[in-house]
């Protein structure tokens, strides 16, 4: 135990847990509606539109040459991956609105376009240029290496979505048990659509960096389909998926720690017992 | 057809010189539908549809299959805007007064997987919004409309584990909850095991002398829609028959109406 409290002193733990924390925080609340509504797929596809705003970024930062300029936290390659992730949601949500293509379907497209100019940026930029990070750590995350930047665009992302969730909550969830009669209780159910997409982009997009762009789509997924299993309500299931994603993610930041594994494989790993044990010990 | 208005009939219009005592107001129709047409793609569902419903009625809508009866329900819900003309409830436009209306949707393929309970399905009734959490006046109030409708024992049962039928009473519960002025139901009892329907009109009709409401509901049953209306609308895209049950429900009006479609058999009854 001794070994627990040392390993919390340091501030690169401390800000790996707060990291994490706040992206279990986030996922869990938006995962329920995202799983309930079968857009699982949507994570992935938000998470390599990141990846191929994070592409355009880092190549946009080399080639203007801001790389050894001042500004700090303003190059980061974020700024460019976050409005990229959000462009793609509208466009995701766009083609299933005025299409009859189904969600699958466009985020397959979208997702597969963002790889490619993700892959594209990255292969222009000379390999020894230093980026401050690297393209691995991007696929798999690197949440023991959060820096101040990242979890302060985290903290940011994590008041916008608990708030605009507080505000909209209770009209989404009645949207997402039947679109129609939401509808006809004056609900914009087409409207909270759209914003479910975009604040899911958010999420995406500013821990991506942290989780890696591999495994944000099982942090968005596995915590709220375990608690899904073990609740009968919608409130129920956020409130069991931010405590299943908030704890697997405290396990497995300190067991990564101690059995020096990957992080984010140890949380994604924790969380999958996790959901085992729901279908295992599920409520009948 | 304005002509089949119940009491505004004998007192007149003419009742200028003499106000107050002896004139009518003249009242909001229940339901208003003017001049309604509305396209899909290619094909014209609804095809200048109108009528004026008073208030107090109980409607039957009547037709065959793929007439536009759910179409034109969701007209009147504001769920469709139709290219041509519009509806109004108590005189506000389609989808301005949610508050006034119960809706029972047609049985259809709601998510079963979505958890809930036929409580919280009741209270959706009653805030607009689906409830974070139940609070215990919203209980007692969802409660009782369980009770009116016979469906007290499925409170706290999950909606995935209800039957058709008892899933169409926990719906009636919640339309009814918010007491609504005008009740809208698309089929009720279509494809439903257990809600038998003389059930089903005796509930509307005591909610109806309660609150004087009015009532519009699709129906294939056409025994049932003679017996129980007090207006009955035939519908194949056209209006075909609009009035009294027994005026409308002739043989030659429904000939009319379904034949074309190819299901003579609702027409014997
Ligand atoms: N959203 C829609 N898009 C295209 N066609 C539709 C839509 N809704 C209904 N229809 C078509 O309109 C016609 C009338 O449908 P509906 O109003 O549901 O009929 P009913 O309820 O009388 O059976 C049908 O042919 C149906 O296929
Ligand atoms: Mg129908």
């Amino acid at each position: 135990m001794d070994g627990l409290f040392e390993i919390l002193g340091f501030a690169f733990m401390q800000r790996a847990l707060a990291a994490g924390l706040l992206v279990a925080l986030m996922s869990g609340l938006l995962g329920t509606f995202v799983v309930q509504r079968r857009l699982s797929f949507l994570g992935d596809g938000l998470a390599h539109a990141a990846f191929g705003g994070m592409g355009i970024g880092a190549l946009a930062v080399v080639t203007f040459g801001v790389l050894d300029a001042g500004g700090g936290w303003l190059r980061h390659p974020l700024w460019v991956a976050l409005p990229f992730a959000l462009l793609t949601a509208f466009g995701i949500a766009y083609v299933r609105d005025r299409t009859d293509l189904s969600s699958d379907t466009a985020i397959g497209v979208f997702f597969a376009v963002a790889v490619a100019l993700g892959v594209l940026a990255f292969s222009r930029i000379p390999p020894d240029v230093n980026l401050g990070f690297n393209v691995m750590d991007l696929l798999f995350g690197s949440i023991l290496a959060v820096r101040t930047t990242e979890l302060t665009a985290i903290a940011v992302a994590a008041v916008v979505v608990v708030t605009t969730l507080g505000f909209v909550w209770g009209r989404l969830a009645y949207a997402t048990f039947d679109d129609e009669l939401a509808r006809t209780d004056g609900v914009r159910a087409r409207r909270l659509e759209y914003l479910l997409f975009l604040l899911a982009a958010v999420v995406v997009a500013v821990s991506a960096v942290v989780v890696g762009i591999v495994l944000m789509a099982a942090y968005l997924v596995i915590p709220a389909a375990a608690a899904r299993l073990w609740s009968r309500s919608l409130a129920g299931t956020s409130v069991r998926a931010v405590a299943i994603g908030m704890t697997t993610t405290l396990v497995g930041v300190i067991a990564s720690f101690y059995l020096d594994a990957p992080t984010g494989s140890a949380i994604i790993l924790t969380q999958a017992a996790v959901f085992v044990a729901a279908i295992v010990l599920r409520r009948r | 057809m304005k002509g089949s208005a119940p009491a505004a009939a004998g007192a007149g219009p003419a009742a200028a010189p003499f106000p107050a005592a002896t004139t009518v107001p003249p009242r909001v129709p229940a339901l208003h539908v003017h001049d309604v047409s509305v396209r899909f793609g290619d094909a014209l569902v609804l095809d200048d549809v109108r009528f004026d419903l008073e208030p107090g009625h109980f409607l039957a809508i009547v037709g065959p299959n793929g007439a536009g009866k759910s179409t034109l329900v969701k007209v009147a819900l504001g769920l469709i805007t139709p290219q041509r003309g519009h509806a109004a409830i108590f005189g506000h436009d389609a989808g301005d007064a949610p508050e006034r209306i119960g809706y029972v949707p047609q049985l259809k393929t709601f998510d079963r997987t979505f958890p809930a309970t036929a409580v919280e399905l009741v209270v959706s009734g009653i805030r607009r919004q689906w409830p974070v959490r139940v609070a215990q006046a919203e209980r007692a109030r969802a409660m009782a409309a369980l009770v009116d409708v016979g469906a007290e024992g499925l409170a706290d049962r999950p909606l995935a584990r209800l039957s058709g039928g008892e899933l169409q009473r926990a719906f009636l519960a919640r339309a009814l909850v918010r007491e609504p002025d005008l009740v809208l139901l698309d089929e009720p009892a279509t494809g439903v095991d257990f809600l038998a329907e003389h059930d089903l009109y005796d509930l509307l009709e005591r909610y109806q002398a309660r609150r004087g409401a009015t009532v519009a509901m699709v129906t294939h049953d056409l025994a049932a829609a003679r017996f129980h209306a007090s207006r009955v609308l035939v519908l194949n895209r056209r209006l075909h028959g609009y009035g009294l049950p027994e005026d409308v429900l002739c043989d030659e009006c429904l000939h009319e109406a379904f034949g074309h479609v190819g299901h003579r058999h609702a027409v014997a009854f």
